[in-house]
Protein backbone atom coordinates (compact mmCIF):
# COMPACT_ATOMS: atom_id res chain seq x y z
CA UNK A 1 0.00 0.00 0.00
CA UNK A 2 2.08 3.02 -1.22
CA UNK A 3 1.26 5.87 -3.20
CA UNK A 4 4.17 5.34 -5.61
CA UNK A 5 5.78 1.70 -6.72
CA UNK A 6 8.68 0.04 -5.03
CA UNK A 7 10.90 1.60 -7.55
CA UNK A 8 10.05 4.90 -7.35
CA UNK A 9 10.02 4.99 -3.39
CA UNK A 10 13.42 4.16 -3.48
CA UNK A 11 14.69 6.63 -5.77
CA UNK A 12 12.80 8.99 -3.24
CA UNK A 13 13.69 7.83 0.12
CA UNK A 14 17.63 7.26 -0.97
CA UNK A 15 17.93 9.76 -3.98
CA UNK A 16 21.15 9.11 -5.98
CA UNK A 17 23.49 11.76 -7.39
CA UNK A 18 22.42 14.56 -4.79
CA UNK A 19 24.04 17.98 -4.81
CA UNK A 20 25.79 20.33 -6.94
CA UNK A 21 29.02 19.91 -9.19
CA UNK A 22 31.62 22.48 -8.40
CA UNK A 23 32.80 24.21 -11.42
CA UNK A 24 30.25 22.22 -13.74
CA UNK A 25 30.71 22.13 -17.41
CA UNK A 26 26.95 22.33 -18.27
CA UNK A 27 24.26 23.20 -15.61
CA UNK A 28 20.48 24.06 -16.22
CA UNK A 29 17.40 25.15 -14.13
CA UNK A 30 13.92 24.15 -14.35
CA UNK A 31 10.43 24.94 -12.89
CA UNK A 32 9.93 27.01 -9.89
CA UNK A 33 8.61 26.38 -6.22
CA UNK A 34 5.56 28.50 -7.42
CA UNK A 35 4.69 25.87 -10.22
CA UNK A 36 5.27 23.10 -7.69
CA UNK A 37 8.94 21.77 -8.28
CA UNK A 38 11.96 22.75 -9.33
CA UNK A 39 15.09 20.94 -10.22
CA UNK A 40 18.78 22.40 -10.75
CA UNK A 41 21.25 19.48 -12.86
CA UNK A 42 24.87 19.81 -13.07
CA UNK A 43 26.95 18.08 -15.65
CA UNK A 44 30.86 16.82 -16.23
CA UNK A 45 31.59 15.94 -19.53
CA UNK A 46 34.76 14.90 -20.81
CA UNK A 47 36.67 15.96 -23.86
CA UNK A 48 34.59 12.59 -26.09
CA UNK A 49 31.63 14.46 -25.00
CA UNK A 50 30.86 11.57 -22.89
CA UNK A 51 28.90 12.92 -19.44
CA UNK A 52 30.99 11.67 -16.84
CA UNK A 53 29.28 12.95 -13.47
CA UNK A 54 25.94 14.22 -12.95
CA UNK A 55 24.17 16.11 -9.78
CA UNK A 56 21.36 17.13 -9.23
CA UNK A 57 19.16 19.20 -6.60
CA UNK A 58 15.32 19.66 -6.66
CA UNK A 59 12.63 21.27 -4.80
CA UNK A 60 9.22 19.04 -5.48
CA UNK A 61 6.82 15.91 -4.75
CA UNK A 62 7.90 12.28 -4.43
CA UNK A 63 8.08 11.84 -7.69
CA UNK A 64 10.29 14.76 -9.24
CA UNK A 65 12.67 13.74 -6.53
CA UNK A 66 12.45 9.70 -7.83
CA UNK A 67 12.59 11.63 -11.68
CA UNK A 68 15.76 13.07 -10.98
CA UNK A 69 17.63 11.04 -9.55
CA UNK A 70 16.73 8.15 -11.70
CA UNK A 71 17.40 10.56 -14.75
CA UNK A 72 20.77 11.56 -13.57
CA UNK A 73 21.63 8.17 -13.06
CA UNK A 74 20.78 7.34 -16.66
CA UNK A 75 22.82 9.75 -18.25
CA UNK A 76 25.86 9.33 -16.52
CA UNK A 77 28.13 7.39 -19.00
CA UNK A 78 26.05 8.99 -22.20
CA UNK A 79 27.15 10.75 -24.70
CA UNK A 80 25.77 14.23 -24.56
CA UNK A 81 24.25 13.49 -28.07
CA UNK A 82 22.45 10.20 -26.43
CA UNK A 83 21.47 11.91 -23.32
CA UNK A 84 19.47 14.70 -25.07
CA UNK A 85 16.84 11.88 -26.12
CA UNK A 86 16.11 11.13 -22.64
CA UNK A 87 12.16 12.04 -22.77
CA UNK A 88 10.31 11.43 -19.37
CA UNK A 89 8.57 8.84 -21.63
CA UNK A 90 11.63 7.11 -20.88
CA UNK A 91 12.30 8.43 -17.26
CA UNK A 92 8.70 7.21 -16.23
CA UNK A 93 9.01 3.87 -17.96
CA UNK A 94 12.78 2.99 -16.05
CA UNK A 95 10.97 4.08 -13.09
CA UNK A 96 8.58 1.16 -13.63
CA UNK A 97 5.42 3.70 -14.17
CA UNK A 98 3.90 6.34 -12.36
CA UNK A 99 0.21 7.31 -11.21
CA UNK A 100 -1.18 9.32 -13.98
CA UNK A 101 -1.48 12.51 -12.81
CA UNK A 102 2.30 12.74 -11.25
CA UNK A 103 3.65 12.11 -15.18
CA UNK A 104 4.48 15.78 -15.25
CA UNK A 105 6.75 15.53 -12.74
CA UNK A 106 9.25 13.32 -14.99
CA UNK A 107 9.14 16.25 -17.40
CA UNK A 108 10.81 18.51 -15.44
CA UNK A 109 13.87 15.79 -15.10
CA UNK A 110 14.09 16.27 -19.23
CA UNK A 111 13.81 19.33 -19.13
CA UNK A 112 16.30 21.04 -16.50
CA UNK A 113 18.74 18.19 -18.52
CA UNK A 114 18.27 19.39 -21.62
CA UNK A 115 19.14 23.27 -20.13
CA UNK A 116 22.34 21.84 -18.71
CA UNK A 117 23.30 20.41 -22.13
CA UNK A 118 22.30 23.74 -23.94
CA UNK A 119 24.41 25.72 -21.27
CA UNK A 120 27.38 22.92 -21.72
CA UNK A 121 26.50 23.66 -25.94
CA UNK A 122 27.00 27.02 -25.59
CA UNK A 123 29.93 27.70 -23.38
CA UNK A 124 31.95 25.10 -25.36
CA UNK A 125 30.60 25.66 -28.61
CA UNK A 126 29.33 22.42 -29.77
CA UNK A 127 26.19 22.02 -31.39
CA UNK A 128 23.84 18.86 -31.66
CA UNK A 129 20.73 17.82 -33.47
CA UNK A 130 18.87 17.16 -30.76
CA UNK A 131 19.25 21.20 -29.34
CA UNK A 132 18.28 22.74 -33.15
CA UNK A 133 16.04 25.32 -32.45
CA UNK A 134 15.80 24.76 -29.02
CA UNK A 135 15.04 27.82 -26.88
CA UNK A 136 15.78 27.41 -22.93
CA UNK A 137 12.65 27.98 -20.91
CA UNK A 138 12.62 27.46 -17.73
CA UNK A 139 8.75 28.22 -16.56
CA UNK A 140 6.88 24.82 -17.05
CA UNK A 141 3.22 27.34 -17.62
CA UNK A 142 4.47 27.90 -20.66
CA UNK A 143 4.65 23.96 -21.83
CA UNK A 144 1.32 23.14 -21.41
CA UNK A 145 1.66 20.20 -19.54
CA UNK A 146 -0.50 19.82 -16.74
CA UNK A 147 -3.82 19.69 -19.80
CA UNK A 148 -5.87 17.35 -18.82
CA UNK A 149 -4.86 15.95 -15.62
CA UNK A 150 -8.24 16.91 -13.80
CA UNK A 151 -9.92 13.72 -15.73
CA UNK A 152 -7.14 11.64 -14.64
CA UNK A 153 -7.77 12.15 -10.89
CA UNK A 154 -9.26 9.02 -10.28
CA UNK A 155 -7.00 6.30 -12.80
CA UNK A 156 -4.22 6.08 -10.18
CA UNK A 157 -6.30 4.74 -7.06
CA UNK A 158 -5.12 1.24 -6.95
CA UNK A 159 -6.92 0.90 -3.41
CA UNK B 1 7.22 1.72 14.29
CA UNK B 2 5.72 3.69 15.84
CA UNK B 3 2.37 4.58 14.58
CA UNK B 4 1.48 9.06 14.81
CA UNK B 5 -2.07 9.88 13.18
CA UNK B 6 -2.28 13.71 13.15
CA UNK B 7 -5.16 14.26 10.41
CA UNK B 8 -8.21 14.10 12.82
CA UNK B 9 -9.74 16.95 10.41
CA UNK B 10 -9.38 14.47 7.41
CA UNK B 11 -11.06 11.39 9.63
CA UNK B 12 -11.49 9.89 12.97
CA UNK B 13 -11.15 6.51 14.60
CA UNK B 14 -14.86 5.41 15.78
CA UNK B 15 -14.49 5.16 19.60
CA UNK B 16 -15.08 2.03 21.20
CA UNK B 17 -18.26 2.95 23.33
CA UNK B 18 -19.90 4.24 20.33
CA UNK B 19 -18.84 0.86 18.21
CA UNK B 20 -20.38 -1.47 20.70
CA UNK B 21 -23.56 0.68 20.53
CA UNK B 22 -23.64 0.09 16.65
CA UNK B 23 -23.13 -3.69 16.59
CA UNK B 24 -26.29 -5.17 17.40
CA UNK B 25 -28.02 -2.74 15.09
CA UNK B 26 -26.17 -4.81 12.63
CA UNK B 27 -26.81 -8.15 14.04
CA UNK B 28 -30.01 -8.67 16.74
CA UNK B 29 -31.88 -5.08 15.04
CA UNK B 30 -31.37 -5.33 11.90
CA UNK B 31 -34.85 -4.42 11.21
CA UNK B 32 -35.75 -2.04 8.58
CA UNK B 33 -37.13 0.94 10.93
CA UNK B 34 -40.36 0.95 9.02
CA UNK B 35 -41.44 -2.05 9.62
CA UNK B 36 -44.49 -2.54 12.04
CA UNK B 37 -43.37 -5.30 14.16
CA UNK B 38 -41.16 -5.10 16.99
CA UNK B 39 -37.62 -5.62 15.20
CA UNK B 40 -38.80 -2.70 13.21
CA UNK B 41 -39.64 -0.69 15.90
CA UNK B 42 -36.70 -1.41 17.75
CA UNK B 43 -34.65 -0.29 15.36
CA UNK B 44 -36.91 2.94 14.57
CA UNK B 45 -36.41 3.32 18.24
CA UNK B 46 -32.45 3.22 18.21
CA UNK B 47 -33.06 6.18 15.22
CA UNK B 48 -35.30 8.37 17.32
CA UNK B 49 -32.06 8.00 20.12
CA UNK B 50 -29.44 8.74 18.59
CA UNK B 51 -31.72 12.13 16.70
CA UNK B 52 -32.44 13.25 20.68
CA UNK B 53 -28.17 12.75 21.12
CA UNK B 54 -27.94 14.94 17.94
CA UNK B 55 -30.18 17.33 18.30
CA UNK B 56 -28.54 17.76 22.22
CA UNK B 57 -25.03 18.54 21.32
CA UNK B 58 -26.34 21.39 18.99
CA UNK B 59 -29.59 22.72 21.05
CA UNK B 60 -31.79 21.76 18.55
CA UNK B 61 -35.21 19.94 18.83
CA UNK B 62 -34.97 16.27 17.80
CA UNK B 63 -37.61 17.13 15.13
CA UNK B 64 -35.28 19.60 13.33
CA UNK B 65 -32.34 16.93 12.97
CA UNK B 66 -32.68 15.02 9.61
CA UNK B 67 -30.06 12.46 8.97
CA UNK B 68 -28.26 12.18 5.65
CA UNK B 69 -25.45 10.23 4.19
CA UNK B 70 -22.19 12.51 5.16
CA UNK B 71 -21.90 16.14 5.96
CA UNK B 72 -21.60 16.71 1.67
CA UNK B 73 -24.99 15.78 1.26
CA UNK B 74 -26.25 18.23 4.14
CA UNK B 75 -24.38 21.02 2.06
CA UNK B 76 -25.60 19.98 -1.22
CA UNK B 77 -28.93 19.52 0.17
CA UNK B 78 -29.25 22.89 2.00
CA UNK B 79 -27.97 25.24 -1.18
CA UNK B 80 -30.09 23.38 -3.67
CA UNK B 81 -33.38 23.37 -1.61
CA UNK B 82 -33.07 26.95 -0.88
CA UNK B 83 -32.52 27.80 -4.18
CA UNK B 84 -35.67 25.98 -6.13
CA UNK B 85 -37.99 27.12 -3.16
CA UNK B 86 -36.84 30.65 -3.24
CA UNK B 87 -35.83 30.73 -7.30
CA UNK B 88 -38.37 33.24 -7.83
CA UNK B 89 -38.12 35.79 -4.95
CA UNK B 90 -33.90 35.89 -5.85
CA UNK B 91 -31.09 34.33 -6.74
CA UNK B 92 -28.21 35.75 -4.96
CA UNK B 93 -25.89 33.06 -2.47
CA UNK B 94 -23.55 34.63 -0.42
CA UNK B 95 -20.30 32.45 0.71
CA UNK B 96 -16.85 32.70 1.65
CA UNK B 97 -13.58 31.77 -0.64
CA UNK B 98 -12.89 29.39 2.34
CA UNK B 99 -15.56 27.05 1.99
CA UNK B 100 -15.09 23.42 1.74
CA UNK B 101 -15.61 22.07 -1.79
CA UNK B 102 -18.96 20.60 -0.71
CA UNK B 103 -20.33 24.14 -0.50
CA UNK B 104 -17.99 25.64 -3.12
CA UNK B 105 -19.31 22.92 -6.01
CA UNK B 106 -22.50 23.12 -5.36
CA UNK B 107 -22.47 26.69 -5.77
CA UNK B 108 -20.82 26.56 -9.04
CA UNK B 109 -23.52 24.31 -9.89
CA UNK B 110 -26.23 26.36 -8.98
CA UNK B 111 -24.65 29.47 -11.18
CA UNK B 112 -25.64 27.01 -14.06
CA UNK B 113 -29.15 27.69 -13.35
CA UNK B 114 -28.65 31.65 -13.47
CA UNK B 115 -27.54 32.13 -9.47
CA UNK B 116 -25.67 34.48 -8.93
CA UNK B 117 -22.64 33.74 -6.28
CA UNK B 118 -20.67 36.17 -3.98
CA UNK B 119 -17.80 34.99 -2.64
CA UNK B 120 -16.74 36.77 0.35
CA UNK B 121 -13.01 37.27 0.71
CA UNK B 122 -11.49 36.89 4.55
CA UNK B 123 -8.48 38.33 5.73
CA UNK B 124 -5.31 37.18 6.10
CA UNK B 125 -6.01 34.39 9.39
CA UNK B 126 -9.49 33.48 7.54
CA UNK B 127 -11.32 35.97 8.66
CA UNK B 128 -15.11 36.76 6.90
CA UNK B 129 -15.58 40.89 7.92
CA UNK B 130 -18.94 41.43 8.83
CA UNK B 131 -19.00 44.32 6.91
CA UNK B 132 -17.98 42.58 4.14
CA UNK B 133 -21.09 40.43 4.25
CA UNK B 134 -23.38 43.37 4.94
CA UNK B 135 -22.16 45.55 1.84
CA UNK B 136 -22.73 42.03 -0.49
CA UNK B 137 -26.57 41.84 0.85
CA UNK B 138 -28.73 42.19 -1.77
CA UNK B 139 -33.01 42.40 -2.02
CA UNK B 140 -32.59 39.01 -3.96
CA UNK B 141 -30.17 37.50 -1.84
CA UNK B 142 -31.57 34.44 -0.27
CA UNK B 143 -28.91 32.46 1.31
CA UNK B 144 -25.59 33.26 3.34
CA UNK B 145 -23.38 30.26 3.81
CA UNK B 146 -20.28 30.23 5.84
CA UNK B 147 -18.11 27.58 7.74
CA UNK B 148 -17.84 27.63 11.74
CA UNK B 149 -14.46 26.28 11.71
CA UNK B 150 -12.31 26.04 8.47
CA UNK B 151 -10.95 22.94 8.03
CA UNK B 152 -7.63 23.74 6.39
CA UNK B 153 -6.33 26.46 8.68
CA UNK B 154 -8.97 26.07 11.40
CA UNK B 155 -10.23 29.68 11.88
CA UNK B 156 -13.67 29.98 13.46
CA UNK B 157 -15.83 32.61 12.17
CA UNK B 158 -17.90 34.70 14.11
CA UNK B 159 -20.98 32.68 13.19
CA UNK B 160 -23.47 34.48 15.34
CA UNK B 161 -22.72 38.24 14.37
CA UNK B 162 -23.00 37.26 10.42
CA UNK B 163 -26.19 35.01 10.84
CA UNK B 164 -27.64 37.89 12.49
CA UNK B 165 -26.76 40.31 9.10
CA UNK B 166 -28.23 37.81 6.88
CA UNK B 167 -31.73 37.83 8.67
CA UNK B 168 -31.40 41.23 8.81
CA UNK B 169 -31.39 40.89 5.35
CA UNK B 170 -34.31 38.87 4.87
CA UNK B 171 -32.22 36.03 3.72
CA UNK B 172 -31.91 32.26 5.53
CA UNK B 173 -28.65 31.37 7.12
CA UNK B 174 -26.24 27.97 7.22
CA UNK B 175 -23.32 27.05 8.79
CA UNK B 176 -21.45 23.71 7.69
CA UNK B 177 -20.48 22.82 10.64
CA UNK B 178 -18.45 19.55 10.25
CA UNK B 179 -15.09 20.77 11.52
CA UNK B 180 -17.26 22.74 14.67
CA UNK B 181 -19.16 20.38 16.38
CA UNK B 182 -17.60 18.68 18.82
CA UNK B 183 -14.31 21.18 19.10
CA UNK B 184 -16.23 24.26 19.85
CA UNK B 185 -19.78 24.83 21.52
CA UNK B 186 -22.18 24.85 18.89
CA UNK B 187 -25.80 25.97 19.97
CA UNK B 188 -28.26 27.12 16.98
CA UNK B 189 -30.68 29.11 19.43
CA UNK B 190 -27.86 30.91 20.41
CA UNK B 191 -25.89 31.54 17.11
CA UNK B 192 -29.38 32.16 15.52
CA UNK B 193 -28.80 29.64 12.30
CA UNK B 194 -31.57 28.75 10.06
CA UNK B 195 -29.40 25.68 8.59
CA UNK B 196 -26.06 23.58 10.23
CA UNK B 197 -24.56 20.69 8.59
CA UNK B 198 -22.66 18.16 10.36
CA UNK B 199 -20.68 14.78 9.72
CA UNK B 200 -19.92 11.58 12.20
CA UNK B 201 -17.00 10.87 10.98
CA UNK B 202 -15.14 13.92 12.46
CA UNK B 203 -16.64 13.26 16.07
CA UNK B 204 -14.84 10.11 16.33
CA UNK B 205 -18.33 8.38 15.06
CA UNK B 206 -18.67 6.44 11.80
CA UNK B 207 -18.35 7.54 8.01
CA UNK B 208 -20.99 7.78 5.57
CA UNK B 209 -23.18 9.29 8.18
CA UNK B 210 -24.19 12.91 8.62
CA UNK B 211 -27.48 15.31 9.53
CA UNK B 212 -28.41 18.70 8.49
CA UNK B 213 -30.08 20.93 11.18
CA UNK B 214 -33.23 22.80 9.68
CA UNK B 215 -34.98 25.00 12.01
CA UNK B 216 -38.69 23.57 12.43
CA UNK B 217 -41.72 25.79 10.69
CA UNK B 218 -39.06 26.41 7.58
CA UNK B 219 -40.55 24.67 4.35
CA UNK B 220 -38.03 22.77 2.18
CA UNK B 221 -37.88 20.69 -0.79
CA UNK B 222 -36.57 17.10 -0.75
CA UNK B 223 -32.95 16.18 -2.18
CA UNK B 224 -33.59 12.12 -1.96
CA UNK B 225 -36.83 11.25 -3.10
CA UNK B 226 -38.56 8.03 -2.43
CA UNK B 227 -40.22 6.74 0.47
CA UNK B 228 -41.26 8.54 3.86
CA UNK B 229 -38.24 8.09 5.76
CA UNK B 230 -37.05 10.91 7.82
CA UNK B 231 -40.43 12.71 8.41
CA UNK B 232 -40.65 12.60 4.46
CA UNK B 233 -37.90 14.67 3.87
CA UNK B 234 -35.42 12.36 3.07
CA UNK B 235 -36.01 8.70 1.26
CA UNK B 236 -33.88 5.93 1.57
CA UNK B 237 -33.60 2.99 4.34
CA UNK B 238 -31.88 4.63 7.15
CA UNK B 239 -28.25 3.45 7.94
CA UNK B 240 -29.46 2.24 11.57
CA UNK B 241 -26.15 1.49 12.68
CA UNK B 242 -24.00 4.17 11.29
CA UNK B 243 -26.87 6.85 12.63
CA UNK B 244 -27.09 5.16 16.14
CA UNK B 245 -23.00 5.34 16.03
CA UNK B 246 -23.87 8.96 15.22
CA UNK B 247 -25.71 9.51 18.27
CA UNK B 248 -23.55 8.18 20.80
CA UNK B 249 -20.74 9.74 18.80
CA UNK B 250 -22.77 13.02 19.79
CA UNK B 251 -23.58 12.40 22.85
CA UNK B 252 -19.55 11.60 24.04
CA UNK B 253 -18.88 14.94 22.37
CA UNK B 254 -21.02 16.98 24.16
CA UNK B 255 -19.99 15.10 27.55
CA UNK B 256 -16.37 15.49 26.75
CA UNK B 257 -16.50 18.72 25.47
CA UNK B 258 -13.96 20.72 27.51
CA UNK B 259 -11.70 18.21 28.40
CA UNK B 260 -11.59 17.12 24.56
CA UNK B 261 -10.67 20.63 24.08
CA UNK B 262 -7.83 21.21 26.89
CA UNK B 263 -6.32 17.64 25.64
CA UNK B 264 -6.25 19.13 22.18
CA UNK B 265 -5.09 22.72 22.60
CA UNK B 266 -2.49 21.69 24.97
CA UNK B 267 -0.62 19.31 22.69
CA UNK B 268 -1.45 21.34 19.57
CA UNK B 269 -0.04 24.43 21.48
CA UNK B 270 3.21 21.92 22.46
CA UNK B 271 3.05 20.90 19.26
CA UNK B 272 3.71 24.70 17.57
CA UNK B 273 6.19 25.65 20.47
CA UNK B 274 8.49 22.67 19.37
CA UNK B 275 8.31 23.03 15.89
CA UNK B 276 9.01 26.97 16.18
CA UNK B 277 12.36 26.10 18.51
CA UNK B 278 13.66 23.56 16.08
CA UNK B 279 12.57 24.55 12.63
CA UNK B 280 14.03 27.95 11.36
CA UNK B 281 11.96 29.53 8.09
CA UNK B 282 8.75 28.54 8.59
CA UNK B 283 5.23 30.40 8.79
CA UNK B 284 1.91 29.61 10.76
CA UNK B 285 -0.86 29.80 8.68
CA UNK B 286 -4.50 30.91 10.31
CA UNK B 287 -5.25 32.97 13.18
CA UNK B 288 -2.25 33.49 15.58
CA UNK B 289 -4.36 33.90 18.07
CA UNK B 290 -5.38 30.02 18.75
CA UNK B 291 -7.98 30.80 21.02
CA UNK B 292 -9.87 31.81 17.73
CA UNK B 293 -8.94 28.79 16.09
CA UNK B 294 -9.70 24.75 15.87
CA UNK B 295 -8.44 23.75 19.39
CA UNK B 296 -6.58 20.55 17.33
CA UNK B 297 -5.31 22.43 14.18
CA UNK B 298 -1.93 23.77 13.40
CA UNK B 299 -0.98 24.46 9.80
CA UNK B 300 2.33 25.61 9.20
CA UNK B 301 4.59 25.95 6.07
CA UNK B 302 8.00 25.02 5.26
CA UNK B 303 9.99 27.30 3.27
CA UNK B 304 12.13 25.27 0.23
CA UNK B 305 10.07 22.18 0.57
CA UNK B 306 7.65 20.86 -1.33
CA UNK B 307 4.63 19.46 1.13
CA UNK B 308 4.11 15.80 -0.45
CA UNK B 309 7.39 14.70 0.22
CA UNK B 310 7.20 16.08 3.67
CA UNK B 311 3.82 13.53 4.11
CA UNK B 312 5.41 10.94 2.33
CA UNK B 313 8.79 10.61 4.62
CA UNK B 314 6.86 11.28 6.92
CA UNK B 315 4.47 8.30 6.53
CA UNK B 316 7.88 6.16 6.54
CA UNK B 317 8.09 7.09 9.88
CA UNK B 318 4.62 6.13 10.49
CA UNK B 319 2.95 10.11 11.20
CA UNK B 320 0.24 10.78 9.03
CA UNK B 321 -0.51 14.13 8.31
CA UNK B 322 -1.92 16.40 5.12
CA UNK B 323 -0.75 18.92 3.06
CA UNK B 324 -4.04 21.53 2.70
CA UNK B 325 -6.72 19.73 2.64
CA UNK B 326 -6.88 15.57 2.94
CA UNK B 327 -8.73 14.79 -0.23
CA UNK B 328 -6.19 17.40 -2.42
CA UNK B 329 -2.91 15.67 -1.39
CA UNK B 330 -2.61 14.03 -4.65
CA UNK B 331 -3.78 17.04 -6.56
CA UNK B 332 -1.76 19.41 -8.05
CA UNK B 333 -4.08 23.11 -7.49
CA UNK B 334 -2.55 24.88 -4.77
CA UNK B 335 -4.86 25.09 -2.06
CA UNK B 336 -7.58 27.61 -2.66
CA UNK B 337 -7.59 28.26 1.53
CA UNK B 338 -3.96 29.15 1.92
CA UNK B 339 -4.51 31.35 -1.93
CA UNK B 340 -7.89 33.16 -0.36
CA UNK B 341 -5.59 34.31 2.97
CA UNK B 342 -2.66 35.49 0.64
CA UNK B 343 -0.32 32.93 1.05
CA UNK B 344 2.24 32.72 -1.87
CA UNK B 345 1.90 29.44 -4.10
CA UNK B 346 6.00 28.63 -2.68
CA UNK B 347 4.96 28.94 0.76
CA UNK B 348 1.62 26.98 0.10
CA UNK B 349 3.15 24.20 -1.61
CA UNK B 350 5.19 23.89 2.40
CA UNK B 351 1.92 24.15 3.77
CA UNK B 352 0.93 20.67 6.35
CA UNK B 353 -1.56 20.52 8.25
CA UNK B 354 -1.37 18.45 11.44
CA UNK B 355 -4.71 17.99 13.73
CA UNK B 356 -4.40 16.69 16.95
CA UNK B 357 -7.47 14.64 18.94
CA UNK B 358 -8.37 12.28 22.01
CA UNK B 359 -6.10 9.80 20.81
CA UNK B 360 -2.76 11.76 20.57
CA UNK B 361 -0.20 11.83 23.38
CA UNK B 362 2.74 14.28 24.36
CA UNK B 363 5.13 11.62 23.03
CA UNK B 364 3.66 11.21 19.90
CA UNK B 365 4.37 15.15 19.73
CA UNK B 366 7.76 14.78 20.56
CA UNK B 367 8.29 11.60 18.12
CA UNK B 368 6.86 13.36 15.56
CA UNK B 369 8.80 16.70 15.89
CA UNK B 370 11.67 14.58 16.15
CA UNK B 371 11.17 13.15 12.36
CA UNK B 372 9.77 16.04 11.18
CA UNK B 373 13.24 17.99 12.19
CA UNK B 374 14.53 15.35 10.01
CA UNK B 375 12.41 15.27 7.32
CA UNK B 376 13.02 18.81 6.45
CA UNK B 377 16.78 18.75 6.89
CA UNK B 378 17.01 16.02 4.44
CA UNK B 379 14.45 17.59 1.97
CA UNK B 380 16.12 21.26 2.60
CA UNK B 381 19.57 19.79 1.74
CA UNK B 382 17.79 18.26 -1.48
CA UNK B 383 16.68 21.40 -2.47
CA UNK B 384 17.64 24.05 -5.11
CA UNK B 385 15.84 26.86 -3.34
CA UNK B 386 17.02 28.88 -0.95
CA UNK B 387 16.28 32.10 0.26
CA UNK B 388 19.66 33.80 -1.80
CA UNK B 389 17.58 32.82 -4.64
CA UNK B 390 14.59 35.50 -3.42
CA UNK B 391 11.96 32.83 -2.91
C1 LIG C 1 -15.83 21.72 6.47
C2 LIG C 1 -16.25 20.41 5.87
N1 LIG C 1 -17.44 20.31 5.27
C3 LIG C 1 -17.85 19.15 4.73
C4 LIG C 1 -17.07 18.03 4.75
C5 LIG C 1 -17.57 16.78 4.13
O1 LIG C 1 -18.04 15.88 5.08
P1 LIG C 1 -18.30 14.35 4.68
O2 LIG C 1 -16.95 13.74 4.56
O3 LIG C 1 -19.10 13.77 5.77
O4 LIG C 1 -19.03 14.37 3.39
C6 LIG C 1 -15.81 18.09 5.36
C7 LIG C 1 -14.92 16.91 5.36
O5 LIG C 1 -13.76 16.97 5.00
C8 LIG C 1 -15.39 19.31 5.93
O6 LIG C 1 -14.20 19.42 6.52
Amino acid sequence: MALYNDTVMDHFLNPHNVGEIENPDGKGIYGSPVCGDMMMVTLSVDENEVITDAKFKTYGCGSAIASSSMATDMIKGMKVEEALEVSNEKIVEELGGLPAIKIHCSVLAEHAIKNAIYDYAQTHGKTYAGLEGYVPNTDPDEDDEEEGFEEEQFSDEKK
Amino acid sequence: MRNVYLDYSATTPVKDEVLQEMIPYFTQNFGNPSSLYTPGLTAKEGLAEARRRVASLIGAEPGEIYFTSCGTEADNWVLEAIADKMKDKGRHIITSKIEHHAILHTCKYLEKFGFDVTYLDVDEEGFVQPEALKDAMRDDTVLVSIMAVNNEIGTVQPIKELAAIAKAGGAYFHTDTVQAVGNIPIDVRELGVDFLSMSAHKIYGPKGVGALYKRKGIQMPNFMHGGAQENKKRAGTENTAGIVGFGKAAEIAGRDLEEHRAHSSELREYLWEQIKDRIPEIKLNGPADFSRRHPGNLNVSFSYVEGESVLLLLDMKGISVSTGSACSSKSLATSHVLDAIGVPPAKSNGAIRFTVGDFTTKEDIDYTVECLTEVITKLRELSPVNDAKGW
